[in-house]
């Protein structure tokens, strides 16, 4: 395989360490008073989009700011409970960038961009820095230095964390320096108001084309350049972690006007999420991966296990993660720890009313560090707990099971950000480059807030500066208009149909087919299945879907007729995806490709390159083009966590 | 296993618009298992809405993980419902028994304007933060995370303080529609850390004076720490009047010099 001309990395010269700086010495800059003559649109407000909204305000470009939440400080960064990994090695052990990056490359198994990651790697350290002077109250020791835990996939501690709220706490931190922007002027904001397309002019991304969700008026705006940081799509599978109005329409929007859609198929099942308990549920919730710091993973060794949990003797029970990844143990990476409790559920041994969990189990951490350590450092995750599944968690271990929880995949974009088209940047989870086939924990919060803090400002700036006093677009020009009218009569055409079918219906029914065919373990044939199955399933949206209400008003139905629609597009886009990658890596496991004690097994030869899909018109019809990942520092080995 | 509630009276606030007419509409539940959460109860009310062909509820909702502030239900009068410490997503229908009459209400206050149905419009929330619920430490020139210690109990109790969801319920909750535990929790937040010393006073008086721009007065009655589903303590707002009383003077006497 060869890289496709339009999928050039850019990727600075020199050595490993030295590339981020080779490209700040070389990078065109604007002057600081020319800087207001330019505006950036920046599309979501989370930990990516706030943080680069409000750096970008900043240093005097004129921002204008979207979100499709009341208050940009509803992101779903907020949910984000564990940490976020640093290299500041403040423990002194062993920990430094290239050992940040090494795991970051190996996590992902060998499937992320070097060049990226090792950035990602570098201003790691940058941000604890930051936050720190902003007022985020991490977690801390008591001669008042900075607390850090270990978390999966790593043998250091580097992550840094304030309680189970790490991600309330940056993205307030975030938020809050972008509300100092919007006070000052320095950036507009746009609040209930969603994207709906993305304008390319003359090849150039010249601006987007918004709902404004509480009147349904549709509107264009225009810029010199526009960012997405609209995050990931994992609730393609209906029933995930994500927040209930996480969705793929900007960067989906933005695939159908030319942005490459790389890797759909790396997706990130999370495994400790409280188990579903019934059939209308409507949410999974995550349970941190940090437990597993103290909380030892086990299933009764016998099928079927009758006996109640305290009549089962320790010889009966299965710590199947210390059994079978003895060096890593409970914080074996997330896709490991996944598909071993797949596999303990499917043999027959899961536990709980529906026998479709494991036990996290945290009696040892309480009989040795005592209940009140347990409760500083998890208090709030264990009340949680007890909310949701209504049992106490000092007292019976937890139920967890697997649940999506974030995607890797998202659009292509090179060393810069930029997607393939000139001007439009995807930044955080919308992007696909730093975690390859599989993310580490702690390492979300992390690379939203690099991209957004101290890569964006830097990359936008080398194409912006050419363009000095050319004019923002005209939003008269064709393609907005063309643009509004399509967004017009999409949504009027949901409408129209009155159908019998809410798109909540089928969003569960095609959530289901991607999750059985395309979830933790994939198979060809299950694939097949799948793109056959929810072909006719778009065909019967587009004539029996059902959306009451009207356009002009607040309408909840509507707005998830669209996010449903890009959705199973979408969804169809990942079971291509899968099926076309004949190996297994990461969160992708095909079972026709595993060791012999069923392993993730790569094909290095054939597919050590990312798959950067290309709209042609039908999502069952994009052309798969290919960047060939070359590995010049790191040695490509099997992943083992034994 | 399950259970199920059945016979469940709902009585729901609908309001077409921000300046349509409201009423209360009755609608009937039946089979709704007790491990289901309360809003998956009202999405099972709306899909059974959108197959009849009529308007959903609308409601504001989005983490249902209790971390993103953006459910805000009066439940049978009460913020966030029944159980303490609990924002509405995180309520279960466990709390409630066959039979039930729920009745759920929009959040009350004026400076909350109803949009439709439930969702109400919490933007002077962000006209507060914008004021000076930041500190200025513009992006690239931070010194190293370890040069300021800081003690681990002004670090909780800073903490405790940056807990506050922007759910609003403080402000639904109390008689006088003020929004002074939302406001001290953040000023208290950064005026406990060093970092935050620097703009301690003029945080104070910028936020307040906002704040009393769009809602009431506090008379000390206590019901947002009842209805706070992080436990924030009112004590926040004490430490708040005290750095606003001192702000007065300070900001004069700052003033003063400078000109």
């Amino acid at each position: 395989m060869t890289t496709d001309s339009r999928l050039n990395s850019k990727a600075p010269q020199g050595a490993i360490e030295d590339k981020w700086n080779n490209y700040k010495a070389d990078v065109k800059l604007v002057n600081p008073n020319n800087k207001r003559k330019f505006k950036v649109i920046v599309v979501g407000t989370g930990l990516a989009g706030a943080s680069a909204a409000a750096t970008l305000a900043e240093l005097g470009y004129q921002v204008d700011a979207f979100t499709f939440h009341d208050s940009p400080r509803r992101a779903h960064s907020i949910a984000a409970q564990g940490g976020i990994n640093a290299a500041k090695n403040y423990r002194g052990d062993g920990d430094s960038v290239h050992r940040l990056f090494y795991d970051t490359v190996k996590g992902g198994d060998f499937r992320s961009r070097e060049s990226n990651v090792h950035r990602l790697a570098e201003v790691s350290v940058n941000i604890i820095d930051q936050m720190v002077a902003q007022g985020v109250p991490f977690a801390r020791e008591y001669g008042g230095l900075l607390d850090n835990r270990s978390f999966g996939g790593a043998q250091v501690s580097r992550t840094f964390y304030a309680r189970g709220q790490t991600g309330q706490q940056l993205l307030l931190g975030a938020y809050q320096q972008l509300a100092r922007q919007i006070g000052l002027g320095g950036v507009r904001l746009f609040n209930r108001t969603e994207l709906v397309d993305v304008v390319v002019i003359d090849g150039r991304a010249s601006g987007i084309v918004v709902r404004d969700l509480m009147t349904g008026e549709i509107s264009s705006h225009s810029a010199h350049a526009v960012v997405l940081a609209t995050g990931g799509y994992g609730n393609v599978f209906f029933l995930s972690t994500n927040a209930m109005a996480c969705n793929v329409t900007a960067t989906w929007r933005a695939h159908r006007k030319g942005a490459f859609f790389a890797n759909p198929c790396y997706t990130q099942i999370h495994p400790t999420c409280i188990p579903q308990s019934d059939e209308s549920q409507s949410k999974l919730t995550l349970m941190s991966e940090s437990l597993r710091n103290d909380g030892r993973v086990w299933v009764p060794k016998k099928q079927n296990e009758t006996r109640p949990i305290d009549q089962i003797p320790e010889e009966d029970r299965d710590y199947y993660l210390e059994r079978l990844y003895p060096s890593f143990g409970n914080l074996a990476p997330r896709d490991i720890s996944s598909r071993a409790a797949k596999r303990a559920v499917d043999d027959g041994r899961g536990v709980g009313p529906l026998k479709n969990g494991v036990y996290l189990d945290f009696s040892d951490s309480i009989n040795r560090l005592g209940k009140d350590v347990v409760a500083e450092r998890y208090g709030n995750l264990f009340e949680m707990y007890e909310r949701i599944a209504g049992e106490n968690p000092y007292e019976v271990p937890m139920r967890i099971y697997p649940a999506s929880h974030y995607t890797m995949g998202g659009l292509w974009v090179d060393y810069e950000l930029m997607t393939t088209i000139p001007g439009l940047y995807a930044a955080g989870e919308a992007n696909f480059s730093d975690h390859g086939a599989n993310r580490l924990g702690a390492s979300a919060l992390m690379q939203g807030l690099a991209d957004g803090y101290f890569v964006l400002p830097y990359t936008i700036g080398n194409y912006l500066a050419p363009m000095l006093n050319q004019g923002t677009p005209d939003t008269n020009h064709p393609e907005f208009k063309k643009a509004e009218e399509d967004a017009r009569n999409r949504f009027q055409g949901y409408l129209n149909i009155k159908g019998s079918r809410s798109p909540d219906w089928f969003h569960r029914k095609f959530g289901k087919i991607i999750w059985d065919y395309c979830g933790m373990e994939r198979t060809a044939e299950g694939l097949q299945k799948a793109l056959s199955d929810l072909e006719p399933l778009y065909e019967e949206f587009k004539t029996d879907l059902r959306v009451t209400g009207d356009g002009e008003s607040m309408n909840q139905t509507l707005e998830k007729a669209g996010r449903v629609d890009d959705f199973i597009q979408l969804g169809m886009l990942m079971c291509r995806d899968a099926l076309d990658r004949n190996e297994s890596c990461g969160g992708h496991f095909r079972a026709e490709y595993q060791t012999d004690d069923g392993e993730a097994q790569r094909d290095d030869d054939n597919f050590c390159h990312v798959a950067a899909w290309e709209w042609t018109g039908d999502p069952m019809k994009a052309i798969r083009n290919v960047e060939d990942l070359n590995y010049e520092t790191v040695h490509l080995a099997t992943r083992s966590y034994k | 296993m399950s259970n199920h509630l059945n016979d469940i009276t709902l009585k729901i606030w609908r309001q077409a618009g921000p300046n349509e007419r409201g009423r209360f509409e009755t609608y009937l539940i039946d089979q709704i298992s007790d491990e289901a959460s309360f809003l998956e109860m009202l999405d099972i009310l709306n899909e059974r809405l959108i197959t009849e062909g009529r308007e959903p509820v609308t409601f504001d909702h989005d983490c249902r993980e209790g971390i993103c502030g953006t459910c805000s239900l009066m439940i049978n009068g009460q913020a966030h419902g029944p159980q303490k410490s609990t924002a509405t997503c995180q309520l279960h229908m466990r709390k409630f028994q066959s039979g039930d009459q729920i009745v759920i209400e929009p959040w009350r206050a004026s400076a909350f304007p109803i949009i439709k149905d439930l969702m109400v419009n919490r933007s002077a929330f962000d006209r507060i933060i914008e004021a000076g619920g930041f500190i200025t430490a513009p992006t690239g020139g931070a010194p190293d995370a370890n040069l300021i210690p800081i003690p681990k109990p002004v670090s909780d109790a800073a903490m405790d303080s940056a807990e506050c969801i922007g759910c609003g319920a403080c402000v639904a909750a109390c008689p006088n529609g003020a929004a002074n535990l939302f406001t001290a929790a953040k000023i208290s937040h950064l005026n406990l850390l060093p970092q935050g010393q620097a703009e301690r006073y003029s945080r104070v008086e910028a936020m307040v004076e906002t704040m009393d721009d769009y809602f009431g007065s506090c008379t000390n009655h206590g019901e947002c720490e009842a209805a706070c589903p992080k436990s924030i303590s009112i004590d926040v707002i004490a430490l708040m009047n005290k750095d606003y009383r001192k702000a007065k003077f300070k900001n004069r006497k700052t003033s003063a010099r400078a000109d």
